[in-house]
């Protein structure tokens, strides 16, 4: 393939996959803040993950040693990406493999239609992938008249549901038992009408309505967690067996992959696969992990693609500081610690990447602009950095795209007046006593201001500066 | 020693008892402490609110007017996590190599308070006498953005008549975040509103932490609701003697509308 950029690489387009919400964060919180139900299932399912992984992690005397190692593993694969995806490349072929490259969301869905047609399919099973999810593939894969069925169990819940996901990692994190029974009573065919809400219960009506779709489907679409550039190997990382049912069965298999996904040694996974289970699900070892390389004869699918998605990616990997967006393995420890997601959940954040992550990456993905209230969607408490495996600055980049998103004409010249005021002492000292005559003047704020007042009180101006009592004393 | 204080543009204008403290209990100490008349405000609030340009004036104002000093302290685990980790990235972002190395060198020589007190001076005991029920914020610029550590919980401990109780969740942000609250108000309050729950739960007199923002932000929910819970900086407690008991004696805080 030969493409000649001019300029800046491309964003994700606009019209296509699940990066942009319909509304700015603060309306959507909002609303999500007033779902007394949603608050109380993300609070017990993120106080729940939080002291399960803080358990696990806290067993390990070289934790730091290995976030250093995850975070330098990951800088190296940044600083040479375009070597290693052709190496890669090369030895997904050499073993058997197809590789695709797709500048897009558009051309990714484009390319696993046609291969889904061609291997004579109207059904296709989903192993739980992000990257799916950010170009939209189940809305295209339906708009083509191919019915895709997802098996992890919580993508199937939501699924049912006709629901988005809330979360990296557990996306029905914002259901509880009860409700996940009242959708499975609703859309599940051939469901026990006696169902009770037992997690057991579910999880076994949820298993016999998947075995009849894994023996049934012939091809397989998956994403991947890891891909190891010398080998050609991919990886996927699940915790219920479901997704190697689907990378087994099936004749045909497609792997969409975002290009950062990319390790340049079977070595670095020893790193990996330590830093993502304690980190996301707080378990020692990943219950299910499935490695293939290409096409084994005899043994599992005998057509094996691979997609490799770039969809705004490598727009990311020009931003010198906002590059490291790009390190995420999607292990979700920083929605787990996030007080912001703790109360408002994933779905207020419009993409499909939730939480501190999410509002650094999809802003990047996108364009500032179209996302221009996540940044902001931030105390800057800073738990994300201190809970991502890979050691992330997510205070860091939040700031940078700050600085990046169009502000207000209002705001930016109350900025830029303060800015003056304070590099002016005189001025600054006037406006001090100005602000205590104000106070003194009236109590309610003007907005934005009054977002303050609404459930706080204001302090009053004290009698007198610091610097006042400084120049008398 | 000779010490340099950086009231931060908060305490010097809303909570210069904070500051008035600080000054005090430096030379209850035996040191000599300047304050030079020239410095305004950090600029965190135009970094963090996406304004680096309009911050870059602010950061070659600060590191003019502190560079003349061997030891600089702030009343702020906040404003001095923006001198250590902002300035040197705002000058650096200008493409001003030197302006950065220059803040680099003035944010070596900066600490909090308890930082100061613990590291530098080497002293625990201050001295003070506060005889109320107290419950410790570790406010996150302090805790994990300049990693205080239990230095102002060593400081606490010494302080006599002091019954310190643990606070619940400590750990997590209280919602303000500086423009945070204002431009995601009601994701702050219900922030606010569990840390609240957490400060009447060890039913303490005082909350006190070493930010006076943060301190703005739990005094003013815990006064809309009439709590009875006073928020009083740490430096205030620490300034408090037998005899000369001053912290949080006004009840400053109003009703907004």
């Amino acid at each position: 393939m030969t493409r000649t950029f001019l300029g800046m690489p491309a964003t994700a387009p606009r019209g296509v996959g699940n990066l942009r919400g319909e509304e700015s964060f603060p309306a959507a919180a909002r609303r999500a803040l007033g779902d007394a139900q949603l608050r109380r299932n993300l609070r017990h399912a993120t106080t729940t993950i939080r002291a399960k992984s803080g358990a696990v992690i806290g067993e390990l005397p070289d934790w730091e040693q290995l976030r250093a190692a995850g975070s330098a593993i990951k800088a190296d694969v940044m600083a040479r990406l375009p070597e290693l995806l052709e190496q890669l490349e090369s030895a997904v072929i050499a073993a058997g493999g197809t590789v695709h490259w797709a500048a897009d969301a558009v051309e990714a869905n484009r390319i696993v239609t046609d291969l889904v047609r061609a291997a004579g399919a109207e059904r296709v099973m989903k192993v739980k992938s992000m990257a799916t999810q950010e170009i939209g593939l189940n809305e295209a894969l339906e708009a083509a008249g191919i019915e895709p069925v997802e098996t992890d169990l919580a993508e199937l819940i939501v699924q049912l549901g006709r629901d988005r996901p809330s979360h990296i990692l557990v996306p029905a994190i914002h259901r509880n038992r009860a409700e996940i029974r009242e959708i499975f009573l609703r859309e599940m065919p051939g469901v026990d009408p006696a169902l009770t809400d037992e997690p057991a219960a579910l999880a076994a009506a949820a298993r016999r309505h998947l075995r009849e779709t894994f023996l049934s489907t012939r091809v397989a679409v998956s994403g991947a967690n890891f891909a190891v550039a010398e080998t050609g190997t991919l990886a996927v990382v699940e915790s219920e067996g479901n997704g190697r049912m689907c990378l087994t069965l099936p004749e045909t298999l497609i792997t969409v992959m975002g290009v950062e996904k990319i390790i340049p040694s079977w070595a670095d996974l020893e790193v990996f696969l330590q830093l993502l289970p304690r980190a996301s699900t707080g378990e020692r070892m990943n219950p299910y992990t499935s490695m293939w390389t290409g096409v084994t004869p005899g043994d599992g699918p005998q057509q094996v693609h691979l997609v490799l998605l770039d969809n705004g990616r490598s727009a990311v990997l020009a931003d010198a500081v906002g590059r490291q967006a790009l390190h995420c393995i999607r292990c979700s420890a920083c929605l787990n610690v996030c007080p912001v997601y703790e109360r408002t959940g994933g779905h207020a954040y419009g993409s499909v990447y939730p939480g501190p992550i999410g509002a650094v990456l999809s802003p990047q993905l996108t364009g500032v602009p179209d996302n221009a209230s996540l940044p902001y969607a931030s105390s800057l408490c800073g738990a994300c950095y201190d809970a991502c495996p890979v050691k992330i600055n997510i205070p860091e980049l939040l700031v940078h795209l700050r600085g990046q998103a169009p502000h207000p004409a209002t705001e930016a010249a109350a900025m830029g007046a303060a800015a003056y005021t304070m590099d002016h002492p005189r001025l600054y000292a006037a406006a001090q006593r100005a602000a205590g005559l104000a106070r003194l003047a009236g109590r309610a704020l003007l907005p934005p201001l009054n977002g303050w007042t609404a459930s706080r009180d204001l302090p009053a101006a004290p009698p007198q500066t610091f610097r006042q009592w400084w120049a008398e004393r | 020693m000779r010490i340099a204080l950086f009231v931060t543009c908060l305490a010097d204008t809303l909570f210069p008892e904070a500051a008035k403290a600080t000054v005090r209990l430096l030379e209850r100490l035996g040191h000599e402490v300047v304050f030079p008349a020239d410095q305004t405000c950090c600029g965190q609030m135009h970094v963090n609110t996406g304004y680096p340009d309009d911050a870059l004036r602010l950061v070659r104002r600060h590191v003019r007017v502190f560079a003349p000093y061997d030891v600089v302290v702030a009343p702020s685990g906040s404003c001095v996590g923006s001198v250590r980790h902002q300035h040197a990235m705002v000058a650096r972002r200008a493409g001003d190599e030197r302006l950065a190395s220059r803040a680099e060198e003035v944010a070596s020589r900066t600490c909090e308070l308890s930082e100061l007190l613990v590291d530098v001076l080497g002293v625990t005991d201050v001295g003070a006498y506060f005889p109320h029920r107290v419950t410790y914020h570790p406010t996150c610029h302090s805790l994990r953005m300049i990693r205080v550590g239990d230095k102002p919980l060593r400081l606490l401990r010494e302080v006599r008549g002091l019954e310190l109780v643990e606070l619940p969740q400590a750990e997590q942000c209280c919602g303000f975040g500086g423009t945070f609250a204002v431009k995601n108000a009601d994701t702050s309050t219900a922030m606010l509103a569990d840390k609240m729950r957490n400060v009447l739960a060890t039913r303490a007199e005082v909350c006190t932490a070493g930010d006076s923002s943060c301190l703005m932000h739990i005094g003013g929910g815990l006064s809309r609701l009439r709590a009875g819970v006073r928020t009083v900086h740490l430096a205030e407690i620490l300034a408090s003697t037998e005899g000369a008991e001053t912290a949080g004696e006004r009840d400053r805080l109003e009703v907004g509308s």
